[in-house]
């Protein structure tokens, strides 16, 4: 109830939030990683003593590498982002990187990324993207079909894109900062996660709205009358500890991986824990909210 | 009330077999669980084949011998399980091309791979030399260069006539020479009758058969028990193995063991502690339901690992994550029908009905919100990549048994708990959370 009376704070609040994500996307950019700009990444390890950094970057520069960004891995390994390789780059990389055999280098992780393939998995991924978002809205118009009053099914569907638009910002945002002081990457896997979440909040928004659905069907049977703003929030009232429970598990499955779980997928464990977050916070305080909202602007 | 308990036992057998051979399997690795490259270490290479220079129509074929001749030189790595695959990609980048995609498990020495790749196939013709002993393993030291070349080749084709042995309607194969070839082989057959004339592609003999008599017609016909798919093989080889379709390097992933040991590793350490805490919670927030919850979410994961290795599913990085995402998501129905059912109970039903109506209120959000993440997961496969096909199936395929384990085994075992809402015991067993 107290959510959808003070929907307005509510609505500020989420627009303060994607005007930072936006803000953040603008100002500091995206960090993309070599599987959509294309180019080279290398991982290597050392056997200690392990160089400095300076080291093995002026020993990249002098075999001609252009374009490479070193940050280290662990305690014992360099990650490196480099231009596209030659054949002889690519033969002699691990002698190279072992500086004069000074050091023990092994390349445990070389990826080379074309520029087409890169730009066609940046073209995937959007398209992926609209996709899905399209096909959730025709699911919910069609499956909300027997709802139509106060409000339409299609505008069910499209308050999910709108909260869905959020808790994909929301990501962007985060790892626009990321990217900026941890040079966290986004790539495949981020766009993965995205991908995920955008079925995990529409799952969430599904359930409240499939409550609101219930509650306007069960009134109408029994022939009650009562303002929509009250069937909305008694449906959140009813909803709520279900999507903070579901969320907290999912989070402490993420949590798990992200500590624990394999260092290629941590970025991704954390893309996935804030769009958890951000797609709870929407369903509840942004798209329930929103139904009330609209209804109240028909009725003027 | 028979029918509920036969059901439940038959669940936890079924839950308890199908754990057995999960472990057992993996045990004796009679069945073991299929790694990605990026788990097991490996090469992942993608080539762009130009065809610019052929029809239309001899593209298919092409890219077939192409795929035939790589994968005979990735045999000579003597890699377990090369895959040599070949694919039609570039949709989302302007023009359509055709491409090569090969993974060698095990090879970590990019370049090598790369330069034995990369050499442009050579169809050859040679004599096995007078006197030549088949001991002699080497090439070199077996045969001679004979006059014709590949190059002298016009064309092979599949025929179907008398074969050797008499049979007829078996499938030959008929080459076809250029007139000067013609003239060249006419002299060579001529002069070498009785001797093995053999056809090599990069190198290995694909066919050796023997010169019967002289040829003039500049047509030949090779015999033998060949089946349709033999013969189609050999034509195809001969047509399109030495035909130049330039392949371009566009892609190499390269990941060493430690590397991907590590990861399985940590997933797995991930994967115990993840569970774990989802079971706690669980147990200590839903209390009895809670439990049979931890139960149906155990058979759950079995059945998943038992999937993964029936199929198999070759588990990547992203895979795990996707499984590990899903037994969150696994959860979510449960929480749903467990919420009814409070309801229900604060409504005054007695229990059974309580537990049936819970369940028949929770199924349209638990089949919406699961219908929506399938949508995704199929959008996702679509998507394509390798990487990203791994976690979208095991996403997909973790959404579906997770709705299915949640309404059916999680519901029996609720149903044959009985249990009366009166006493203050099953209160709290069936209560939530903590009283404030």
């Amino acid at each position: 109830m107290l959510i959808v009376k003070y929907r307005k704070t509510f609505f500020w609040i989420s627009g303060v939030i994607v005007a930072l994500s936006l803000g953040s996307v603008l100002f500091f950019g995206l960090n993309f990683g070599v599987d959509f700009t294309g180019g080279t990444l290398i991982e290597v390890r050392y056997e200690s003593p392990v160089p400095s950094q300076d080291v093995v970057q002026s020993t990249l520069s002098s075999i001609g590498l252009t374009g490479t960004s070193i940050r280290p891995a662990g305690d014992d390994g360099y990650i490196i982002r480099a231009g596209a390789l030659s054949d002889e780059q690519r033969g002699s990389l691990e002698e190279v990187l072992s500086i004069n055999n000074e050091y023990v280098a092994s390349v445990e992780r070389l990826n080379e990324i074309g520029p087409t393939i890169g730009q066609e998995l940046r073209n995937k991924a959007l398209i992926a993207i609209v996709l899905v978002s399209l096909a959730i809205i025709l699911y919910i118009a069609f499956t909300f079909r027997g709802v139509s009053k106060p409000v339409s099914s299609w505008i069910y569907g499209l308050i999910a894109i709108v909260a869905l638009l959020h808790d994909v910002l929301v990501p962007f945002g985060v790892f626009a900062v990321l990217g900026n002081f941890l040079g966290s990457q986004v790539d495949t896997l981020f766009v993965m996660a995205l991908l995920a979440i955008l079925g995990y909040s529409v799952n969430d928004t599904i359930v409240v709205f499939d409550r609101v659905r219930e509650n306007l069907k069960g009134n109408a049977d029994r022939g009650r009358k009562e303002e929509f703003a009250l069937t909305v929030g008694k449906s959140l009232n009813q909803t709520y500890a279900r999507s903070i429970n579901t969320s907290l598990t999912t989070l402490l499955v993420l949590f798990s991986l992200f500590l624990l779980g394999p260092e290629a997928t941590q970025d991704f464990a954390l893309v996935l824990m804030v769009g958890v977050i951000a797609g709870t916070y929407s369903s509840l305080m942004l798209a329930t909210p929103l139904l009330v909202a609209i209804e109240r602007r028909g009725k003027n | 009330m028979w029918q509920v308990r036969i059901g439940a036992v038959l669940a936890l057998v079924l839950g308890l077999v199908v754990g057995w051979w999960v472990v057992s399997s993996e045990i004796n690795q009679t069945r073991p669980f299929k790694l990605g490259l990026d788990l097991s270490g490996g090469t992942h290479l993608v080539y762009r084949a130009d065809t610019s220079n052929l029809s239309e129509s001899d593209v298919p074929e092409s890219m077939a011998a192409l795929r035939d001749t790589i994968e005979r030189r990735v045999n000579l790595f003597g890699v377990s399980e090369p895959v040599v695959q070949t694919e039609r990609g570039g949709r989302f980048s302007g023009e359509v091309e055709e491409r090569l995609i090969i993974e060698l498990p095990g090879v970590t020495d990019t370049q090598e791979a790369v330069a034995l790749i990369g050499q442009t196939p050579v169809l050859e013709f040679r004599l096995m030399k007078e006197g030549g002993d088949i001991s002699d393993t080497s090439t070199e030291d077996l045969f001679e260069e004979a006059s014709v070349t590949g190059a002298h080749l016009s064309r092979a084709s599949v025929e179907f006539g008398q074969g050797a042995g008499g049979l007829s309607n078996q499938p030959v194969v008929a080459l076809h020479f250029n007139s000067e070839g013609s003239d060249l082989f006419a002299d060579m057959t001529r002069e070498n009758v009785g001797r093995i004339f053999g056809i090599f592609l990069d190198g290995v003999p694909i066919s050796t058969p023997i010169i019967q008599e002289p040829i003039l017609g500049g047509s030949a016909v090779i015999s033998g028990s060949f089946n349709l798919d033999e013969a189609k093989e050999l034509v195809r080889n001969l047509n399109f193995g030495a035909l130049p379709v330039p392949i371009e390097l566009l892609s190499t992933q390269t990941i060493g063991a430690t590397l991907g040991a590590q990861a399985v590793s940590d997933g797995l350490v991930a994967a115990i502690w993840g569970i774990s805490f989802v079971a706690l919670f669980m147990v200590f927030w839903y209390r009895l339901p809670g439990v049979v919850a931890v139960i149906s979410l155990t058979i759950y994961i079995v059945v998943m690992l038992a999937l993964f290795k029936f199929v198999p599913v070759v588990l990547t990085a992203a895979g795990i994550a996707g499984f590990i995402l899903s037994i969150g998501l696994a959860v979510d129905a449960n929480v749903l029908i467990f919420e009814r059912i409070k309801e229900e109970f604060e409504k005054g039903d007695a229990t059974a009905d309580a537990i049936k109506n819970g369940f028949a209120r929770a199924w349209l959000p638990i089949r919406d919100g699961n219908l929506s993440s399938l949508i995704t997961a199929v959008i996702l496969f679509w998507f394509g990549t390798s990487l990203v096909e791994g976690f979208a199936l095991v996403f997909g395929v973790g959404v579906l048994i997770s709705m299915i384990t949640a309404i059916t085994v999680s519901r029996t075992l609720l149903l044959i708990l009985n249990i009366n809402r009166r006493g203050s015991l099953s209160k709290f067993i069936f209560g939530s959370g903590i009283k404030l």
